[in-house]
């Protein structure tokens, strides 16, 4: 059969969806990152000495903490954008709707990151001081 | 839609439920429980930014009966999630596609959730 698109089309190879496989990729990736650092915040907080607020914080206040709990906010928000945006799409089938949706997770997904890394931050600089 | 006359290809309803298609169910359904999560793990990070009283106030409601269950659900979630996650990373390497390989692996997933959930909780 004759290939109907254009040299343009054909070579950037991203289909209708003008997206490729960044979709894909990026949800493998930050899956990934998640194996680690989900299973260690889920270790780390079943080790601390209790839940209390004086061990939290005295735990998030040391820097590779910090740096963890910062890494696994970013891929956990990037993470779980992303599939509640598939879940929107296979789901919401009112185009206007869908694209509404969509934009409001990626809203809340924003808000819930930068509170959290505003918390994390709060809490590491108080410590250092 | 039309009420349709012409005979129809098989679809969901002829085909003996496979454990397969619940695992894909599930896998979905604890990735919305773990976003729904990130809203109470959000809440409790500004808490413990915020200061002692309302850190107390967020942990006094997880250590109740509700949060208690509320943690336990999201910890199973995320278990499942992990671990089916991981198969999803082994098919993506194109490994495990044989349906009795496909079948093992949900029970194995159903089974190291289950186990990974109760040591957790009660061991750790």
């Amino acid at each position: 059969m004759t290939d109907r698109r254009t040299p343009l089309a054909r070579v950037l190879g991203t289909g209708s969806a003008k997206d490729g496989t960044g979709h894909w990729w990026s949800q493998r990736i930050t899956a990934v990152a998640l194996l680690v650092v989900g299973v260690w915040f889920l270790l780390s907080v079943a080790l601390l000495p209790g839940p209390g607020y004086g061990e939290v914080r005295g735990w998030i206040g040391t820097p590779w903490t910090a740096v963890l709990m910062l890494i696994l906010i970013l891929s956990t928000a990037y993470h779980s954008d992303l599939g509640i945006q598939v879940v929107i799409q296979d789901y919401v089938h009112q185009p206007f709707l869908k694209i509404a949706s969509i934009v409001v997770a990626r809203f809340l997904h924003v808000l819930l990151a930068a509170a959290s890394i505003f918390a994390v931050l709060r809490i590491a600089f108080a410590a250092g001081s | 839609m039309n009420n349709v006359q012409r005979p129809l290809s098989p679809h969901l309803s002829i085909y003996r439920w496979p454990i397969t298609m619940t695992m894909s169910i599930l896998h979905r359904v604890s990735g919305v429980l773990l976003s729904l999560g990130f809203i109470l793990f959000a809440v409790w990070l500004m808490a413990a930014a915020n200061g002692a009283e309302t850190y107390d106030r967020v942990t006094g409601f997880m250590e109740s009966l509700l949060g208690r269950l509320l943690l336990i659900v999201l910890s199973a979630a995320f278990f499942f999630h992990l671990a089916s996650g991981l198969r999803h990373l082994i098919w993506d390497m194109g490994f495990g596609f044989e349906i009795r390989q496909a079948n093992a692996g949900s029970w194995a997933i159903v089974v190291s959730t289950v186990l990974l959930t109760l040591l957790y909780w009660l061991v750790l």
